[in-house]
């Protein structure tokens, strides 16, 4: 019994040492080296080198001048509830509760008052409430509103939205989705 | 619809291509032969044993093997019991971060140490990057190995070899399968987006003015790790739903094939170790049939939706709620039926939120624990119901009930029972309480039929060691904590004994000839009778559970 404890003791610090310092630190420095953007989180930063956002998490829109993104039970971590730690989460609500469509009621009307067609990804929450995709449809029911609003010509967000749609990987995997983030500031520094 | 279906059809086609290599390695690393990573691996090896004081060669008793499981996992459970109640003064806390309750405490190191990884937190909220990477990372990697090992001695046993040295399995199971394949998989998705810093999280002012907190960390080792050892447990609150997490759709397709390749490549594993590669493909494919049936089940369920969100959209569109865009409803389902069934149970996409063939495809998933199963024991529970086949069909047709040349007899019996017993046990006692008192106990967040199923899914999930949830249900109380850890210990370790016993107790049984009077096992006939005697057994147990819960749900949608 007590041998059992010592070598339990001494097995669960050798394996300590290397599943839990060597490599992550392995991991870590590789990262940090070879790859810093994506190591620390594909920040994208203005030229004064504030950031403005992450490549891979959405954000809030809500002015005509922008594309909006899909609605979000954390408000994308954004305001004073995320601090100092940042947020995930979904409304996990199931598809009988009364809550979910209400809430989808008010987001349709929502969207009908800006008279955008209501695409089933502005409607529904995201998994992770971050998501920084939307799908093409739903790019293309919003063109007209920012295009009246920025005026610019349709055709011009048309083509600035194929730009920042990222593909299904390898062309068969997951769905095509414009990264909302990435087509508001491009469409900043036009 | 199409375009959905290739997609699952390719991700299997990818496991299946893989299986056969993989399983094959892995019957060569546990038989001692010699492989290609075997000069990397040996020194460290030496050095390990070396430094836990572990004579590896030395076989070990079923007792001896029981008690090394059992130690080792204390020790390991207390130790990172500590590390999490002492966080607030050990480094990397970075957001200044207290200790949690006792009770959450204890709850996440039993669910680790487990290889469950039930989250009753939110990771960037709740523990510091030195409770993640130095505790529940570490527990990640040997609660993974413990069940490869456990599953390797069961394989031996059954096979009339010697069980083995629990700390040598161990061991190599780490250095020779879970690290090497995490380093690489670690820096693939690094590459692909995942960050790894112990930087603080980002503040950003967004376009519009608003100020973003974006939690981060080091999270690419952590991620590879969670799904290769059917961990699931999600750096982030959010899982590998989070963008941090899983980026794209690269590392989707990696992290789907990488949570179920252990798991599926034992099959073949013990096929060869057992000098029977037939059997194994056998079974692999009744895995394999029932997996892909539960797949379509759920993507059809969530590609027609939500009929009373069509009703006011005016057209049918899938269920997107809780999903991220660049996953899918098709990727989404096939992740949901994946993590269950492999007892992962890490999520792309909330099952809380699933249409309710999604619901019903998950529970009998966490019900049934072998549709490829935990990381080790979910192969064995397979052999567990390959035993009870034996014994049923030898008494239809009146033979001895023997499998790979040895008597199946009481002890057998009786331990196998006790495997299959202890499940319902875990799930629907506590389920019943709980229900009993909804206003005290229950939290549950959703109306209706959808609540009952987030109790027992919550139950269930524990006992089978997986660690999803329909995760509106408010778990974080003393009462979910310490019934959820009643489960996750009843559902991890009283099988545990019970496979190593049968194992050693066949070990050592005389090697019965074969006869023309030999129920071959190895046939599709047989295979057809083990996947009957599957679904009978999890159907008569908890069918009523499954009509109250998602079945009533679904004609409450209509």
């Amino acid at each position: 019994m007590i041998q059992d404890l010592i070598v339990g003791i001494r097995s669960t610090l050798v394996l300590w040492v290397l599943t839990a310092f060597i490599y992550p630190a392995v991991i870590l420095i590789i990262g940090q080296v070879a790859f810093p953007y994506q190591a620390n989180g594909s920040l994208i930063t203005n030229s004064e080198g504030q950031v403005l956002g992450s490549a891979l998490i959405g954000q809030t829109f809500t002015s005509d001048q922008y594309f909006w993104g899909r609605p979000s039970v954390i408000n994308y971590s954004e305001g004073d509830d995320a601090a100092p730690t940042g947020l995930s989460g979904a409304t996990n609500l199931a598809p009988d509760n009364p809550d979910l469509l209400e809430r989808i009621g008010t987001e349709v009307e929502r969207l009908k008052t800006a008279e955008t067609q209501p695409v089933a990804d502005l409607v529904y929450t995201s998994g992770s409430g971050l998501d920084p995709h939307i799908s093409p449809a739903a790019a293309q029911a919003q063109i007209r509103r920012v295009a009246a609003a920025r005026s610019l010509a349709p055709d011009q967000l048309q083509m600035l939205i194929s730009k920042y749609t990222d593909g299904r990987f390898l062309g068969i995997f997951g769905e095509p989705g414009v990264n909302v983030l990435k087509l508001n500031l491009a469409l900043d520094n036009q | 619809m199409l375009q959905g279906c290739v997609q699952i059809a390719l991700t299997l086609a990818i496991l299946v291509a893989i299986v056969p290599f993989f399983g094959r390695y892995m019957a060569q690393v546990f038989s001692g032969q010699s492989t290609r990573l075997g000069a990397i691996a040996r020194p460290i090896e030496r050095v390990l044993f070396a430094g836990a004081g572990v004579a590896a060669k030395r076989p070990m008793t079923g007792t001896q093997y029981i008690s090394a499981v059992l130690m080792s996992n204390l020790v390991m459970g207390a130790f990172v019991f500590l590390i999490l109640m002492t966080q607030e003064r050990l480094p990397f806390n970075s957001t200044g971060l207290s200790a949690p309750s006792w009770d959450l405490a204890l709850h996440t190191a039993i669910s680790f140490v487990t290889n469950t990884n039930q989250q009753h937190y939110s990771g960037e909220t709740t523990y510091t990057y030195f409770s993640q990477v130095g505790a529940l990372g570490f527990l990640m990697f040997t609660s993974a190995a413990t069940g490869i090992a456990v599953a390797i001695a069961f394989i031996r046993g059954l096979t009339g070899q010697a069980i083995g040295n629990f700390y040598q399995d161990l061991v190599l199971s780490i250095t020779r399968i879970l690290l090497p394949i995490s380093l690489v998989g670690a820096i693939a998705l690094l590459i692909a987006g995942v960050p790894e810093t112990l930087g603080a999280p980002v503040q950003a002012t967004t376009p519009e003015g608003a100020l973003q907190w974006i939690a981060r960390g080091p999270v690419a080792h952590f991620e590879i790790i969670k799904e290769l050892g059917e961990n699931g447990g999600g750096f982030f609150g959010i899982n590998s739903a989070h963008p941090f997490e899983n980026p794209n759709n690269f590392t989707n397709l990696l992290e789907t094939v990488i949570m179920m390749i252990i798991p599926a490549s034992l099959i073949i594993t013990y096929g060869i170790m057992a000098g029977n590669p037939k059997q194994g493909w056998l079974i692999f494919w009744m895995v394999f049939g029932l997996y892909a049936i539960l797949s379509a089940i759920a993507a059809i369920g969530e590609f027609w939706g939500n009929p009373l969100v069509n009703n006011v959209l005016g057209d049918i569109q899938p269920n997107l709620e809780g999903k991220e865009t660049r996953f899918g409803w098709a990727l989404t389902a096939l992740w949901a039926v994946s993590t269950t069934g492999t007892m992962c149970g890490a999520v792309n996409g909330m099952h809380d939120s699933l249409m309710a063939p999604g619901g019903f495809v998950t529970l009998a998933n966490l019900f049934l624990q072998i549709i490829w199963g935990g990381q080790g024991t979910g192969t064995a529970y397979l052999f567990v119901f390959l035993v009870l086949a034996v014994f049923l069909t030898g008494l239809m047709v009146g033979r001895t009930p023997e499998f790979l040349g040895r008597k199946i007899e009481k002890r057998e019996i009786v331990l196998a029972s006790l495997i299959l017993l202890i499940h319902p046990i875990a799930i629907l006692l506590p389920s019943a309480i709980t229900l009993a008192f909804p206003e005290t106990l229950s939290n549950i967040s959703n109306p209706g039929f959808h609540g009952i199923s987030q109790v027992a899914y919550e139950y269930a999930s524990a006992a089978a060691n997986n660690g999803s949830g329909f995760e509106g249900l408010g778990d974080n109380t003393l009462w979910w904590n310490l019934s959820t850890s009643f489960s996750l210990i009843a559902g991890r370790y009283v099988p545990i004994i019970a496979l190593i016993l049968l194992a050693d107790g066949m070990t050592r049984k005389q090697s019965v000839p074969e006869t023309n009077g030999t129920l071959r096992t190895d046939t599709v006939l047989f295979t057809g009778v083990t996947a009957g005697v599957i679904i009978i057994l999890g159907a008569l147990t908890f069918l009523p559970i499954l009509v109250l819960g998602p079945v009533a749900e679904a004609f409450n949608l209509g």
